[in-house]
Protein backbone atom coordinates (compact mmCIF):
# COMPACT_ATOMS: atom_id res chain seq x y z
CA UNK A 1 0.00 0.00 0.00
CA UNK A 2 1.42 3.28 -1.09
CA UNK A 3 -0.10 5.80 1.31
CA UNK A 4 -0.45 5.89 5.09
CA UNK A 5 -3.95 6.27 6.48
CA UNK A 6 -5.39 6.82 9.93
CA UNK A 7 -8.68 6.97 11.81
CA UNK A 8 -9.33 10.62 12.64
CA UNK A 9 -12.97 10.43 13.71
CA UNK A 10 -15.08 7.83 15.51
CA UNK A 11 -18.83 7.94 16.10
CA UNK A 12 -21.02 5.36 17.80
CA UNK A 13 -24.63 5.36 18.83
CA UNK A 14 -25.51 3.87 22.17
CA UNK A 15 -26.54 0.25 21.70
CA UNK A 16 -29.94 -1.00 22.86
CA UNK A 17 -32.54 -3.60 22.04
CA UNK A 18 -34.74 -1.01 20.37
CA UNK A 19 -34.09 2.50 19.12
CA UNK A 20 -37.73 3.37 18.52
CA UNK A 21 -36.90 7.08 18.42
CA UNK A 22 -35.05 6.92 15.07
CA UNK A 23 -35.48 5.34 11.64
CA UNK A 24 -32.63 3.42 10.00
CA UNK A 25 -31.64 6.67 8.29
CA UNK A 26 -31.73 8.52 11.60
CA UNK A 27 -29.63 5.81 13.24
CA UNK A 28 -26.82 5.86 10.65
CA UNK A 29 -26.83 9.66 10.51
CA UNK A 30 -26.40 9.84 14.29
CA UNK A 31 -23.23 7.73 14.13
CA UNK A 32 -21.90 9.51 11.03
CA UNK A 33 -22.53 12.95 12.52
CA UNK A 34 -20.78 11.87 15.72
CA UNK A 35 -17.73 10.75 13.71
CA UNK A 36 -17.63 14.07 11.83
CA UNK A 37 -17.98 16.01 15.08
CA UNK A 38 -15.18 13.94 16.61
CA UNK A 39 -12.97 14.84 13.62
CA UNK A 40 -14.18 18.48 13.63
CA UNK A 41 -15.29 18.10 10.01
CA UNK A 42 -18.46 18.72 8.04
CA UNK A 43 -20.24 16.64 5.41
CA UNK A 44 -18.51 18.68 2.69
CA UNK A 45 -15.09 17.43 3.85
CA UNK A 46 -15.91 13.82 2.91
CA UNK A 47 -14.81 12.51 -0.52
CA UNK A 48 -16.61 9.16 -0.52
CA UNK A 49 -18.88 7.01 1.63
CA UNK A 50 -18.58 3.26 2.25
CA UNK A 51 -21.56 1.53 3.86
CA UNK A 52 -21.80 -1.94 5.36
CA UNK A 53 -24.57 -3.95 6.95
CA UNK A 54 -25.54 -7.60 7.36
CA UNK A 55 -27.76 -9.24 4.70
CA UNK A 56 -30.68 -7.13 3.42
CA UNK A 57 -33.11 -9.90 4.41
CA UNK A 58 -32.69 -8.89 8.04
CA UNK A 59 -34.69 -5.64 7.90
CA UNK A 60 -36.21 -6.44 4.52
CA UNK A 61 -34.86 -3.19 3.05
CA UNK A 62 -33.13 -4.19 -0.15
CA UNK A 63 -30.02 -2.19 -1.14
CA UNK A 64 -30.45 0.26 1.76
CA UNK A 65 -27.34 2.14 0.60
CA UNK A 66 -29.54 3.75 -2.08
CA UNK A 67 -32.10 4.90 0.47
CA UNK A 68 -29.35 6.14 2.82
CA UNK A 69 -27.42 8.31 0.35
CA UNK A 70 -28.99 11.54 1.58
CA UNK A 71 -28.82 10.64 5.26
CA UNK A 72 -25.06 10.09 4.84
CA UNK A 73 -24.32 13.18 2.78
CA UNK A 74 -23.53 10.94 -0.17
CA UNK A 75 -25.33 12.91 -2.84
CA UNK A 76 -22.99 13.47 -5.80
CA UNK A 77 -20.21 11.45 -4.17
CA UNK A 78 -18.93 7.95 -4.78
CA UNK A 79 -20.78 5.54 -2.48
CA UNK A 80 -19.97 1.88 -2.10
CA UNK A 81 -21.73 -0.98 -0.32
CA UNK A 82 -19.83 -3.87 1.28
CA UNK A 83 -21.33 -7.36 1.84
CA UNK A 84 -19.53 -9.92 4.00
CA UNK A 85 -22.29 -11.08 6.39
CA UNK A 86 -21.41 -10.61 10.08
CA UNK A 87 -17.83 -9.57 9.35
CA UNK A 88 -19.08 -6.66 7.24
CA UNK A 89 -18.30 -4.01 9.84
CA UNK A 90 -14.63 -4.96 9.69
CA UNK A 91 -14.59 -5.37 5.92
CA UNK A 92 -16.20 -1.95 5.49
CA UNK A 93 -13.38 -0.36 7.48
CA UNK A 94 -10.77 -2.24 5.43
CA UNK A 95 -12.40 -1.19 2.15
CA UNK A 96 -12.64 2.43 3.29
CA UNK A 97 -8.99 2.37 4.36
CA UNK A 98 -7.92 0.90 1.02
CA UNK A 99 -9.54 3.81 -0.83
CA UNK A 100 -7.32 6.19 1.14
CA UNK A 101 -4.20 4.01 1.06
CA UNK A 102 -4.52 3.79 -2.74
CA UNK A 103 -4.47 7.57 -2.96
CA UNK A 104 -7.93 7.66 -4.57
CA UNK A 105 -9.55 9.71 -1.80
CA UNK A 106 -8.31 11.92 1.04
CA UNK A 107 -11.13 11.40 3.52
CA UNK A 108 -13.60 8.51 3.48
CA UNK A 109 -16.61 8.09 5.74
CA UNK A 110 -17.22 4.44 6.71
CA UNK A 111 -20.60 3.61 8.25
CA UNK A 112 -22.22 0.38 9.43
CA UNK A 113 -25.48 -0.42 11.15
CA UNK A 114 -28.13 -2.92 12.13
CA UNK A 115 -31.62 -2.28 13.42
CA UNK A 116 -32.45 -5.69 14.81
CA UNK A 117 -35.68 -4.41 16.39
CA UNK A 118 -37.04 -3.94 12.85
CA UNK A 119 -35.56 -7.23 11.75
CA UNK A 120 -35.88 -10.94 12.28
CA UNK A 121 -32.38 -12.31 11.94
CA UNK A 122 -33.39 -15.83 12.97
CA UNK A 123 -35.96 -15.95 10.17
CA UNK A 124 -33.64 -14.31 7.66
CA UNK A 125 -31.01 -16.95 8.34
CA UNK A 126 -33.47 -19.84 8.08
CA UNK A 127 -34.88 -19.64 4.54
CA UNK A 128 -35.57 -23.14 3.28
CA UNK A 129 -33.79 -24.82 0.36
CA UNK A 130 -34.89 -28.23 -0.92
CA UNK A 131 -31.46 -29.88 -0.87
CA UNK A 132 -31.08 -29.35 2.86
CA UNK A 133 -33.57 -29.83 5.66
CA UNK A 134 -35.05 -26.74 7.26
CA UNK A 135 -33.47 -26.99 10.68
CA UNK A 136 -31.36 -23.85 10.93
CA UNK A 137 -32.26 -22.37 14.29
CA UNK A 138 -30.27 -19.17 13.74
CA UNK A 139 -26.53 -18.59 14.06
CA UNK A 140 -26.29 -20.36 17.43
CA UNK A 141 -27.58 -23.59 15.95
CA UNK A 142 -24.91 -23.37 13.26
CA UNK A 143 -21.99 -22.65 15.58
CA UNK A 144 -22.92 -24.94 18.51
CA UNK A 145 -21.66 -28.19 16.88
CA UNK A 146 -18.39 -26.42 15.98
CA UNK A 147 -17.97 -25.35 19.60
CA UNK A 148 -18.72 -28.92 20.73
CA UNK A 149 -15.95 -30.17 18.46
CA UNK A 150 -13.55 -27.54 19.87
CA UNK A 151 -14.31 -28.69 23.42
CA UNK A 152 -13.72 -32.32 22.42
CA UNK A 153 -10.40 -31.59 20.70
CA UNK A 154 -8.97 -29.26 23.32
CA UNK A 155 -10.28 -31.04 26.40
CA UNK A 156 -11.24 -27.62 27.79
CA UNK A 157 -13.15 -27.60 31.10
CA UNK A 158 -16.89 -26.95 30.74
CA UNK A 159 -16.79 -23.57 32.49
CA UNK A 160 -14.48 -21.73 30.09
CA UNK A 161 -17.43 -20.32 28.14
CA UNK A 162 -19.08 -19.20 31.36
CA UNK A 163 -15.95 -17.30 32.41
CA UNK A 164 -15.80 -15.45 29.06
CA UNK A 165 -19.50 -14.54 29.34
CA UNK A 166 -18.92 -13.00 32.78
CA UNK A 167 -15.69 -11.20 31.84
CA UNK A 168 -17.09 -9.55 28.72
CA UNK A 169 -20.31 -8.40 30.47
CA UNK A 170 -18.40 -6.95 33.43
CA UNK A 171 -16.11 -5.11 31.01
CA UNK A 172 -19.14 -3.99 29.01
CA UNK A 173 -20.56 -2.44 32.16
CA UNK A 174 -17.59 -0.04 32.06
CA UNK A 175 -18.61 1.11 28.57
CA UNK A 176 -21.60 3.49 28.71
CA UNK A 177 -22.51 2.70 25.07
CA UNK A 178 -22.85 -1.02 25.78
CA UNK A 179 -26.29 -2.57 25.33
CA UNK A 180 -26.04 -5.00 28.24
CA UNK A 181 -25.15 -3.36 31.53
CA UNK A 182 -24.50 -6.30 33.88
CA UNK A 183 -21.80 -5.17 36.34
CA UNK A 184 -22.77 -7.80 38.92
CA UNK A 185 -23.25 -10.83 36.66
CA UNK A 186 -21.99 -14.07 38.22
CA UNK A 187 -20.78 -17.40 36.87
CA UNK A 188 -23.68 -19.07 38.65
CA UNK A 189 -26.20 -16.89 36.80
CA UNK A 190 -24.62 -17.77 33.46
CA UNK A 191 -24.49 -21.47 34.34
CA UNK A 192 -28.17 -21.45 35.31
CA UNK A 193 -29.38 -19.48 32.29
CA UNK A 194 -31.43 -21.44 29.77
CA UNK A 195 -29.60 -23.76 27.43
CA UNK A 196 -30.42 -22.59 23.88
CA UNK A 197 -28.20 -24.61 21.58
CA UNK A 198 -26.25 -27.07 23.73
CA UNK A 199 -23.47 -26.21 24.71
CA UNK A 200 -24.48 -22.53 24.27
CA UNK A 201 -26.54 -21.04 27.11
CA UNK A 202 -28.62 -17.86 26.87
CA UNK A 203 -26.04 -15.77 28.76
CA UNK A 204 -23.23 -17.20 26.61
CA UNK A 205 -24.83 -15.71 23.48
CA UNK A 206 -24.81 -12.16 22.15
CA UNK A 207 -27.86 -9.91 22.47
CA UNK A 208 -29.87 -8.45 19.56
CA UNK A 209 -29.11 -4.76 19.30
CA UNK A 210 -29.91 -1.63 17.36
CA UNK A 211 -26.98 0.62 16.63
CA UNK A 212 -24.55 2.17 14.19
CA UNK A 213 -20.84 2.90 14.10
CA UNK A 214 -18.93 5.26 11.83
CA UNK A 215 -15.35 6.30 11.24
CA UNK A 216 -13.55 8.95 9.21
CA UNK A 217 -10.38 7.57 7.64
CA UNK A 218 -7.94 10.12 6.23
CA UNK A 219 -4.68 10.37 4.33
CA UNK A 220 -1.35 10.95 6.09
CA UNK A 221 -1.29 14.68 5.35
CA UNK A 222 -4.81 15.26 6.64
CA UNK A 223 -4.35 12.93 9.61
CA UNK A 224 -1.34 14.95 10.76
CA UNK A 225 -3.45 18.11 10.99
CA UNK A 226 -6.48 16.38 12.55
CA UNK A 227 -7.55 17.71 15.96
CA UNK A 228 -7.32 14.35 17.70
CA UNK A 229 -4.44 11.93 17.90
CA UNK A 230 -4.71 9.72 14.79
CA UNK A 231 -4.99 5.94 15.12
CA UNK A 232 -2.57 4.88 12.37
CA UNK A 233 -3.58 1.85 10.34
CA UNK A 234 -0.51 -0.39 10.54
CA UNK A 235 -2.04 -3.31 8.70
CA UNK A 236 -5.37 -4.34 7.19
CA UNK A 237 -6.37 -7.65 5.64
CA UNK A 238 -9.32 -9.74 4.53
CA UNK A 239 -9.60 -13.43 3.67
CA UNK A 240 -12.46 -15.75 2.87
CA UNK A 241 -12.97 -19.45 2.24
CA UNK A 242 -15.91 -21.55 1.03
CA UNK A 243 -18.31 -22.69 3.76
CA UNK A 244 -18.67 -26.14 2.25
CA UNK A 245 -15.60 -28.00 1.13
CA UNK A 246 -14.46 -31.49 2.04
CA UNK A 247 -11.81 -31.43 4.74
CA UNK A 248 -12.58 -27.89 5.92
CA UNK A 249 -11.51 -27.21 9.51
CA UNK A 250 -14.47 -25.27 10.86
CA UNK A 251 -12.96 -25.02 14.35
CA UNK A 252 -9.73 -23.39 13.16
CA UNK A 253 -10.47 -21.92 9.71
CA UNK A 254 -7.56 -21.50 7.33
CA UNK A 255 -8.86 -18.09 6.18
CA UNK A 256 -8.62 -16.75 9.73
CA UNK A 257 -5.04 -17.96 10.13
CA UNK A 258 -4.01 -16.55 6.75
CA UNK A 259 -5.68 -13.21 7.45
CA UNK A 260 -3.92 -12.93 10.82
CA UNK A 261 -0.54 -13.82 9.28
CA UNK A 262 -1.03 -11.10 6.66
CA UNK A 263 -2.03 -8.35 9.09
CA UNK A 264 0.74 -9.28 11.56
CA UNK A 265 3.37 -9.18 8.79
CA UNK A 266 2.20 -5.71 7.72
CA UNK A 267 2.36 -4.42 11.29
CA UNK A 268 5.62 -6.17 12.20
CA UNK A 269 3.93 -8.35 14.82
CA UNK A 270 5.71 -11.67 15.40
CA UNK A 271 4.12 -12.67 18.73
CA UNK A 272 0.62 -11.18 19.03
CA UNK A 273 0.28 -11.83 22.77
CA UNK A 274 3.55 -10.00 23.44
CA UNK A 275 3.50 -7.35 20.72
CA UNK A 276 -0.12 -6.18 20.97
CA UNK A 277 -1.48 -4.29 23.96
CA UNK A 278 -5.11 -5.36 23.54
CA UNK A 279 -7.54 -6.81 21.03
CA UNK A 280 -11.19 -6.39 20.10
CA UNK A 281 -12.20 -9.74 18.66
CA UNK A 282 -15.57 -10.86 17.30
CA UNK A 283 -16.84 -13.24 20.01
CA UNK A 284 -20.64 -13.63 19.60
CA UNK A 285 -20.72 -16.89 21.56
CA UNK A 286 -18.47 -17.17 24.61
CA UNK A 287 -16.49 -20.20 23.45
CA UNK A 288 -15.21 -18.25 20.46
CA UNK A 289 -12.71 -16.47 22.72
CA UNK A 290 -10.54 -19.57 23.28
CA UNK A 291 -11.14 -20.69 19.69
CA UNK A 292 -9.96 -17.38 18.22
CA UNK A 293 -7.08 -17.13 20.73
CA UNK A 294 -5.72 -20.18 18.90
CA UNK A 295 -6.77 -19.24 15.36
CA UNK A 296 -5.15 -15.80 15.77
CA UNK A 297 -1.93 -17.20 17.23
CA UNK A 298 -2.25 -15.84 20.78
CA UNK A 299 -2.02 -19.45 21.99
CA UNK A 300 -0.95 -22.80 20.55
CA UNK A 301 -3.62 -25.10 19.18
CA UNK A 302 -5.65 -26.59 22.04
CA UNK A 303 -4.24 -24.13 24.59
CA UNK A 304 -6.45 -21.03 24.13
CA UNK A 305 -8.77 -21.86 27.03
CA UNK A 306 -5.83 -21.74 29.44
CA UNK A 307 -5.31 -18.04 28.72
CA UNK A 308 -8.96 -17.39 29.47
CA UNK A 309 -8.83 -19.36 32.74
CA UNK A 310 -5.57 -17.65 33.80
CA UNK A 311 -7.23 -14.27 33.36
CA UNK A 312 -4.76 -13.25 30.62
CA UNK A 313 -7.57 -11.77 28.52
CA UNK A 314 -9.15 -9.70 31.33
CA UNK A 315 -8.97 -5.91 31.37
CA UNK A 316 -8.09 -6.06 35.07
CA UNK A 317 -4.81 -7.90 35.54
CA UNK A 318 -4.54 -9.56 32.14
CA UNK A 319 -1.46 -9.18 29.95
CA UNK A 320 -3.47 -9.20 26.71
CA UNK A 321 -6.99 -7.85 27.40
CA UNK A 322 -9.65 -8.93 24.92
CA UNK A 323 -12.89 -7.02 24.35
CA UNK A 324 -12.44 -4.30 26.95
CA UNK A 325 -15.53 -2.62 25.46
CA UNK A 326 -17.67 -5.64 26.33
CA UNK A 327 -17.44 -7.05 22.84
CA UNK A 328 -20.18 -8.62 20.74
CA UNK A 329 -21.41 -10.45 23.87
CA UNK A 330 -22.45 -7.04 25.26
CA UNK A 331 -23.71 -5.29 22.09
CA UNK A 332 -24.60 -6.84 18.75
CA UNK A 333 -25.99 -4.59 16.03
CA UNK A 334 -24.77 -7.26 13.59
CA UNK A 335 -23.70 -5.16 10.60
CA UNK A 336 -21.93 -2.68 12.90
CA UNK A 337 -20.45 -5.25 15.30
CA UNK A 338 -17.27 -5.76 13.28
CA UNK A 339 -16.68 -2.03 12.88
CA UNK A 340 -17.20 -1.50 16.61
CA UNK A 341 -14.27 -3.88 17.16
CA UNK A 342 -12.12 -1.85 14.74
CA UNK A 343 -13.26 1.47 16.22
CA UNK A 344 -12.70 0.32 19.80
CA UNK A 345 -9.16 -0.79 18.86
CA UNK A 346 -8.63 2.74 17.51
CA UNK A 347 -10.05 4.29 20.70
CA UNK A 348 -7.56 2.28 22.75
CA UNK A 349 -4.54 3.62 20.88
CA UNK A 350 -5.98 7.14 20.93
CA UNK A 351 -6.20 6.71 24.71
CA UNK A 352 -9.83 7.80 24.87
CA UNK A 353 -11.59 4.56 25.81
CA UNK A 354 -12.71 5.96 29.17
CA UNK A 355 -13.30 3.43 31.95
CA UNK A 356 -12.35 0.51 29.70
CA UNK A 357 -9.02 2.00 28.57
CA UNK A 358 -5.94 -0.23 28.64
CA UNK A 359 -3.34 2.03 30.13
CA UNK A 360 -0.67 3.04 27.65
CA UNK A 361 -2.07 0.99 24.75
CA UNK A 362 0.06 1.57 21.66
CA UNK A 363 -0.87 -1.26 19.31
CA UNK A 364 -4.30 -2.92 19.07
CA UNK A 365 -6.03 -5.54 16.92
CA UNK A 366 -9.56 -5.24 15.55
CA UNK A 367 -11.10 -8.49 14.23
CA UNK A 368 -14.36 -9.57 12.65
CA UNK A 369 -15.69 -12.83 11.25
CA UNK A 370 -18.90 -13.66 9.49
CA UNK A 371 -21.10 -16.12 7.63
CA UNK A 372 -20.26 -19.72 8.49
CA UNK A 373 -16.92 -18.43 9.86
CA UNK A 374 -15.72 -18.04 6.28
CA UNK A 375 -15.23 -14.25 6.08
CA UNK A 376 -12.44 -12.60 8.06
CA UNK A 377 -11.38 -8.95 8.35
CA UNK A 378 -8.67 -7.57 10.61
CA UNK A 379 -6.69 -4.45 11.19
CA UNK A 380 -3.96 -3.31 13.53
CA UNK A 381 -3.90 0.30 14.63
CA UNK A 382 -1.13 2.08 16.48
CA UNK A 383 -0.06 5.33 18.06
CA UNK A 384 2.85 5.47 15.59
CA UNK A 385 2.77 5.28 11.79
CA UNK B 1 -54.19 10.38 24.75
CA UNK B 2 -50.72 8.92 24.41
CA UNK B 3 -52.26 5.46 24.37
CA UNK B 4 -53.90 6.24 21.05
CA UNK B 5 -50.66 6.96 19.23
CA UNK B 6 -49.78 4.14 16.86
CA UNK B 7 -46.00 3.97 16.79
CA UNK B 8 -45.61 0.71 14.94
CA UNK B 9 -47.56 -2.00 13.19
CA UNK B 10 -46.73 -5.42 11.85
CA UNK B 11 -47.09 -5.60 8.07
CA UNK B 12 -46.05 -9.07 6.85
CA UNK B 13 -44.73 -9.21 3.30
CA UNK B 14 -44.63 -12.45 1.33
CA UNK B 15 -42.03 -13.10 -1.32
CA UNK B 16 -42.81 -16.42 -3.04
CA UNK B 17 -40.02 -17.41 -5.36
CA UNK B 18 -39.26 -20.12 -7.85
CA UNK B 19 -36.19 -22.05 -6.79
CA UNK B 20 -33.83 -23.03 -9.57
CA UNK B 21 -31.70 -25.79 -8.15
CA UNK B 22 -29.01 -25.90 -10.83
CA UNK B 23 -27.81 -29.00 -12.66
CA UNK B 24 -26.10 -30.96 -9.88
CA UNK B 25 -28.65 -30.29 -7.11
CA UNK B 26 -31.50 -30.98 -9.61
CA UNK B 27 -29.94 -34.36 -10.38
CA UNK B 28 -29.53 -35.01 -6.64
CA UNK B 29 -33.16 -34.07 -5.94
CA UNK B 30 -34.44 -36.26 -8.79
CA UNK B 31 -32.64 -39.21 -7.19
CA UNK B 32 -33.88 -38.32 -3.69
CA UNK B 33 -37.39 -38.33 -5.19
CA UNK B 34 -36.75 -42.08 -5.80
CA UNK B 35 -35.28 -42.63 -2.34
CA UNK B 36 -31.66 -42.72 -3.52
CA UNK B 37 -28.84 -40.57 -2.11
CA UNK B 38 -26.27 -39.56 -4.73
CA UNK B 39 -23.01 -37.71 -4.26
CA UNK B 40 -20.49 -36.42 -6.77
CA UNK B 41 -16.78 -37.14 -6.70
CA UNK B 42 -14.15 -34.47 -7.34
CA UNK B 43 -11.92 -35.58 -10.24
CA UNK B 44 -8.89 -34.00 -8.56
CA UNK B 45 -9.00 -34.70 -4.80
CA UNK B 46 -11.50 -37.60 -5.13
CA UNK B 47 -13.61 -36.33 -2.25
CA UNK B 48 -17.33 -37.10 -2.50
CA UNK B 49 -19.79 -34.26 -1.98
CA UNK B 50 -23.38 -34.78 -0.89
CA UNK B 51 -25.59 -32.94 -1.56
CA UNK B 52 -23.52 -32.08 -4.63
CA UNK B 53 -23.35 -28.48 -5.79
CA UNK B 54 -21.62 -29.25 -9.09
CA UNK B 55 -18.10 -28.37 -8.05
CA UNK B 56 -15.43 -29.04 -5.48
CA UNK B 57 -14.95 -25.80 -3.59
CA UNK B 58 -11.46 -26.84 -2.46
CA UNK B 59 -10.09 -27.65 -5.94
CA UNK B 60 -12.26 -25.27 -7.93
CA UNK B 61 -13.20 -27.91 -10.50
CA UNK B 62 -16.52 -29.29 -11.74
CA UNK B 63 -17.72 -32.60 -10.31
CA UNK B 64 -19.30 -35.02 -12.80
CA UNK B 65 -18.94 -38.61 -11.56
CA UNK B 66 -21.95 -39.71 -9.54
CA UNK B 67 -21.66 -42.02 -6.56
CA UNK B 68 -24.67 -43.77 -5.05
CA UNK B 69 -24.38 -43.65 -1.28
CA UNK B 70 -26.05 -45.69 1.47
CA UNK B 71 -28.32 -44.04 4.01
CA UNK B 72 -26.01 -44.84 6.94
CA UNK B 73 -23.95 -42.06 8.47
CA UNK B 74 -21.67 -41.08 11.35
CA UNK B 75 -22.26 -38.20 13.78
CA UNK B 76 -19.49 -35.64 13.18
CA UNK B 77 -20.91 -33.19 15.75
CA UNK B 78 -24.32 -32.07 17.00
CA UNK B 79 -26.29 -29.63 19.08
CA UNK B 80 -29.36 -30.07 21.25
CA UNK B 81 -31.69 -27.20 20.38
CA UNK B 82 -34.13 -25.81 22.95
CA UNK B 83 -35.75 -23.23 20.64
CA UNK B 84 -38.54 -23.74 18.12
CA UNK B 85 -37.73 -23.33 14.43
CA UNK B 86 -39.87 -20.74 12.62
CA UNK B 87 -42.64 -22.51 10.65
CA UNK B 88 -41.52 -25.95 11.79
CA UNK B 89 -43.77 -28.09 14.04
CA UNK B 90 -40.87 -29.90 15.71
CA UNK B 91 -40.96 -29.70 19.50
CA UNK B 92 -37.82 -28.69 21.41
CA UNK B 93 -35.53 -30.06 22.66
CA UNK B 94 -34.42 -31.83 19.51
CA UNK B 95 -31.03 -32.84 18.14
CA UNK B 96 -29.57 -31.37 14.99
CA UNK B 97 -26.55 -33.39 13.94
CA UNK B 98 -23.79 -32.85 11.40
CA UNK B 99 -23.77 -36.22 9.64
CA UNK B 100 -21.33 -37.72 7.14
CA UNK B 101 -22.79 -40.45 4.94
CA UNK B 102 -20.65 -43.54 4.42
CA UNK B 103 -18.54 -42.92 1.33
CA UNK B 104 -18.93 -39.12 1.56
CA UNK B 105 -16.36 -36.58 2.77
CA UNK B 106 -18.52 -33.68 3.88
CA UNK B 107 -21.30 -33.42 6.44
CA UNK B 108 -24.83 -32.09 6.18
CA UNK B 109 -27.29 -31.41 8.95
CA UNK B 110 -30.32 -33.49 9.78
CA UNK B 111 -32.50 -34.36 12.71
CA UNK B 112 -31.48 -37.17 15.06
CA UNK B 113 -34.35 -38.94 16.82
CA UNK B 114 -35.38 -42.19 18.57
CA UNK B 115 -32.45 -41.64 20.90
CA UNK B 116 -31.60 -40.50 24.41
CA UNK B 117 -30.44 -36.88 24.10
CA UNK B 118 -27.92 -37.42 26.89
CA UNK B 119 -26.12 -40.31 25.17
CA UNK B 120 -25.77 -38.86 21.68
CA UNK B 121 -22.09 -38.57 20.87
CA UNK B 122 -19.53 -37.73 18.21
CA UNK B 123 -18.71 -40.91 16.25
CA UNK B 124 -22.12 -42.51 16.80
CA UNK B 125 -23.53 -44.61 13.92
CA UNK B 126 -26.97 -43.68 12.56
CA UNK B 127 -29.31 -44.54 9.69
CA UNK B 128 -32.06 -42.67 7.83
CA UNK B 129 -35.74 -43.18 8.64
CA UNK B 130 -37.63 -42.40 5.44
CA UNK B 131 -41.15 -41.11 4.94
CA UNK B 132 -43.63 -43.41 3.18
CA UNK B 133 -42.65 -43.59 -0.53
CA UNK B 134 -45.96 -42.06 -1.62
CA UNK B 135 -44.95 -38.89 0.26
CA UNK B 136 -41.56 -38.58 -1.41
CA UNK B 137 -40.86 -35.26 -3.10
CA UNK B 138 -37.87 -33.44 -4.56
CA UNK B 139 -36.50 -32.68 -1.08
CA UNK B 140 -34.15 -34.03 1.55
CA UNK B 141 -37.18 -33.92 3.86
CA UNK B 142 -37.98 -37.37 2.39
CA UNK B 143 -35.81 -38.50 5.26
CA UNK B 144 -37.81 -37.83 8.43
CA UNK B 145 -34.77 -38.12 10.65
CA UNK B 146 -31.79 -40.37 11.41
CA UNK B 147 -31.74 -42.83 14.32
CA UNK B 148 -28.91 -44.62 16.12
CA UNK B 149 -28.05 -48.15 14.94
CA UNK B 150 -26.31 -50.96 16.73
CA UNK B 151 -22.80 -50.48 15.34
CA UNK B 152 -19.65 -49.50 17.21
CA UNK B 153 -18.63 -45.83 17.26
CA UNK B 154 -16.23 -44.61 14.59
CA UNK B 155 -12.95 -43.28 16.05
CA UNK B 156 -12.77 -39.50 15.59
CA UNK B 157 -9.78 -39.67 13.23
CA UNK B 158 -11.80 -41.80 10.80
CA UNK B 159 -15.04 -39.77 10.77
CA UNK B 160 -15.59 -38.54 7.22
CA UNK B 161 -13.26 -41.18 5.77
CA UNK B 162 -15.48 -44.28 5.66
CA UNK B 163 -16.03 -46.18 2.42
CA UNK B 164 -19.52 -46.79 1.00
CA UNK B 165 -19.72 -50.05 2.95
CA UNK B 166 -19.09 -48.24 6.23
CA UNK B 167 -15.54 -49.54 6.68
CA UNK B 168 -12.54 -47.51 7.67
CA UNK B 169 -8.84 -48.23 7.51
CA UNK B 170 -7.94 -50.64 10.29
CA UNK B 171 -11.58 -51.60 10.86
CA UNK B 172 -12.15 -55.33 11.20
Amino acid sequence: MAEQAAVIGIGQTRYSSKRGDVSIAGLVREAAQAALTDAELTWADIDAVVLGKAPDMFEGVIMPECYLVDALGGHGKPMLRVHTAGSVGGSTAVVAASHVQSGTFQRVLAVTFEKQSESNAMWALSNPQPFSVHLNAGAGGYFAPIIREYIRRSGAPADVGIKVAVKDRRQGARNPLSHLQLPDITEEEVAQSMMLWDPIRFLEACPSSDGACAMVIASEALSKVAPRKPAWIRGAAMRSEPTMYAGRDEVDPRAGRDCAADVYAQAGVTDPRRDLDCAEVYVPFSWYEPMWLENLGFADTGQGWKLTLEGATALDGGDIPWNCSGGVLSSNPIGASGMIRFAEAARQVRGDAGDHQVEGARLALGHAYGGGAQFFAMWIVGTEK
Amino acid sequence: MADDIISEMAAPIYLPYRFTAGRAPARFLAQVRRGVLTGQRCPRCEKVYVPPRGSCAACGVATEEEVVLPDKATVESFTIVYLPIPNNPIEPPYIVANLVLDGAHISFIHLLSECDNQTVRIGQRVQAVWKDPEDWDYALDNIRYFRPIDEGDVPVAHIGHLDVDGNWEGDT
